[in-house]
């Protein structure tokens, strides 16, 4: 095959790339081949950073070679004679595996000069992150790279016209590059037959939360949200009612029960408010306060900003204050219009991909859990029991039998009672740490 | 040489010009915080972000940044964009109140109300001052250390650097800590003293009032 035909391939194939972002292969490959330049670089990303998401984990560890052949074949048809897999520092055997596959290849010669006779050098280097969340965002990763600090550009200027050193570089996720052996082996039509219009092959999707088979998932593009969790995922454990679906690690959106049909494609998430992402798909029920879920995730993102431009370093930080504020029951109804506000501005203004899509969680429980931000607000109640400044634990008179297992327990040693009578918690040493309520086999205590 | 349009206006440009340079060239006013004429731009600040139409989408771009491109039409002052630039300021103001430049482009941007709990803090993390020292002095003896809510300007190990020759240059460029706002209200506020500008305030406060020189946004308002 010439490189011509290989990016034909790709193209016709439909890959898009599977580390969120879903621009066209085939069309990044073509403006990377055409771009001037004698030195070009290929690059695989394997700085997986979100919580909940381990599919390019499982991908290295286990299948390195299909990286390795993906980005031999890229190479060849962009014109690269280097590769560089940049890796998460947290994956210690997915690195080990990696390096035995590169020696691997070097020792049958699929990499190398000169190549099987073709006249094309190609090699690959393993560079280690150092553990930022950041530094998944492409040109962050290349900054990184180069020893600079581990924070994004601006990419008016693409990377396939100037990215590593400023030479033309093709940057693809880790999952897109696996891929590619298998179209060119079995076609672009066998390829395109899977999926939806738009959202060709497969996805892999990290399925995880309350469900009852939690693991990684390999699905057809389009299928929808219900068969996930319902048949592949064996729906909600413990007869709970399902709330939402989180999808796109912690900025993605929640996706909630009345679109429980939607299909799964990088098109139809963006609509709804969230996105594919990394393929992390976390699964809520009714025991899961929305308020607090986007609070948790605001957390994990304003330590993990790179801090660079002002709406999402500052932004993020005051929507935090704000979710704070309302999980404590101090918030009032004025904050929601202010957060929202803040939400489209941090959306539209920020600078990398990351603060563009940090306030996903906020807008989306925004617009399909209003009601949850309305109790906390208004009645000062927290529907799912989980904010403890808004919740109150006591024992159900008629359901306590006096055992004493919640008494021997709590460790602020706020429940009075002798035994075989009534118990008491006393509110003003209650904690609220749920210790009692775990103990209890009666189903006697119960959150207000 | 390249035509766009902005605000209506036909230009032409250079090719490889950023779009502020033009908009500043044809005298068109964009705010700017972390920008200056001498050191490479950032992006950081966001205030100069505009509303670009390639033709296929309209999209919000930095335009310190961005690369003029033939056929494109700029709008610097739109809805969306003002909106936008009110919020960065009302998140700068909130952090960090008693900078005069910050309180002049607030009152110019037409903020007049911060709803976010005040803080008095330094640095609002521009990098002019990194900047100013690696490109104009040749030292780099500060940068950017950590990331997230702690990130800061600091010399390599919080220790005295051997390259800082004590110029000054950094405090120069400073837009937060060189000028102290000196308005109406009392510190740690928002100031908009230009805004509310009356016979008797000029009375009141005298000398006090803007002391350094007038923003010019009161001005402004009468006009219209």
């Amino acid at each position: 095959m010439t490189s011509e035909e290989i990016i034909d391939t790709i193209e016709n194939s439909g890959l898009r790339g599977l580390g969120g972002g879903g621009f066209p292969t085939g069309k990044k490959w073509r403006l990377c081949k055409k771009a001037p330049g004698d030195v070009k670089y290929v690059i695989g990303n394997g700085d997986e950073g979100d919580p909940g998401a381990f599919s390019d984990r499982s991908l290295m560890e286990a299948n390195p070679h299909s990286i390795l052949e993906g980005m031999i074949i890229g190479a060849f048809a962009i014109g690269a004679n280097q590769g560089y897999l940049y890796l998460r520092a947290e994956y210690p055997l997915a690195l080990k595996q990696l390096q035995i596959a590169i020696e691997q290849a070097k020792e049958y010669g699929f990499l190398g000069k000169n190549i099987f006779n073709s006249g094309f050098d190609f090699d690959i280097k393993i560079n280690r992150g150092g553990g930022a969340f950041v530094c998944g965002e492409s040109s962050a990763l290349i900054a990184s790279m180069e020893g600079k600090i581990g924070e994004p550009r601006a990419k008016y200027v693409h990377t396939v016209d100037s990215g590593f050193w400023n030479k033309p570089t093709n940057l693809n996720n880790v999952k897109t590059w696996a891929n590619v052996p298998l179209i060119i082996n079995k076609g672009a039509d066998w390829y395109a037959k899977i999926g939806t219009e738009k959202s060709k092959g497969t996805g892999i999707f990290s399925l995880v939360g309350k469900v009852n088979n939690t693991g990684l998932i390999e699905i057809p593009m389009g299928t929808p949200l219900r068969r996930i969790i319902y048949d592949i995922g064996g729906g909600i454990p413990g007869s709970k009612k399902f709330k939402a679906v989180q999808t796109g690690g912690p900025s993605g959106g929640c996706i909630p029960e009345e679109l429980l049909d939607l299909p799964v494609d990088f098109e139809k998430l963006t609509e709804a408010g969230s996105m594919i992402g990394s393929g992390g798909m976390i699964v809520m029920d009714e025991n899961t306060c929305m308020v607090d879920l986007a609070r948790y995730f605001l957390d994990f993102l304003q330590n993990e900003s790179c801090g660079k431009c002002i709406p999402c370093h500052e932004g993020i930080k005051r929507m935090l204050e704000i979710l704070i504020d309302i999980t404590h029951g101090k918030g009032n109804e004025k904050d929601l219009e202010l957060l929202q506000e803040l939400a489209e501005t941090v959306k539209d203004f920020s600078l990398c991909g990351l603060g563009q899509t940090s306030p996903n969680t906020v807008l989306s429980t925004l617009q399909y859990f209003k009601d949850e931000y309305v109790a906390h607000l208004k009645d000062k109640k927290c529907p799912a029991g989980i904010c403890k400044a808004l919740i109150k634990y006591s024992i159900l008179q008629e359901k306590c039998t006096g055992c004493g297992a919640c008494l021997k327990l709590c460790p602020q040693k706020a429940i009075q009672g002798a035994p075989k009578k009534t118990h008491k918690i006393d509110p003003t040493k209650c904690t609220r740490c749920g210790i009692c309520r775990d103990a209890c086999t009666f189903e006697a205590i119960m959150i207000k | 040489m390249v035509t766009l349009n902005i605000d209506g206006v036909k230009v032409q440009a250079e090719e490889g010009t950023t779009l502020l340079e033009v908009a500043k060239f044809y005298g068109i006013d964009i705010p700017t915080l972390c920008y200056n004429d001498e050191l490479t731009p950032y992006g950081a600040c966001r205030l100069c972000t505009v509303e670009v139409d390639d033709g296929k989408r309209t999209k919000l771009v930095a335009s310190c940044l961005y690369p003029v491109k033939d056929g494109i039409n700029v709008k610097t002052h739109s809805k969306r964009v003002i909106k936008g630039r009110k919020m960065i300021l009302e998140l700068l103001i909130a952090k960090c109140p008693n900078s005069k430049i910050l309180q002049d482009l607030a009152s110019q941007t037409g903020l007049e109300k911060v709803r976010f709990k005040m803080e008095n803090q330094d640095c609002i993390l521009c990098g002019l001052c990194v900047r100013m020292c690696a490109e104009q002095m040749g030292s780099g003896a500060i940068g950017f250390v950590g990331r997230g809510q702690k990130r800061e300007v600091a010399t390599p190990f919080h220790i005295a650097s051997e390259v800082c020759r004590n110029c000054g240059a950094c405090m120069y460029i400073c837009p937060a800590v060189d000028v102290q706002c000196r308005g109406i209200k009392s510190p740690g506020e928002l100031c908009n003293s230009c805004l509310t500008i009356t016979p008797q305030c000029i009375e009141k406060y005298g000398q006090v009032m803007c002391a350094q020189e007038s923003c010019g946004a009161c001005i402004k308002k009468e006009k219209k």
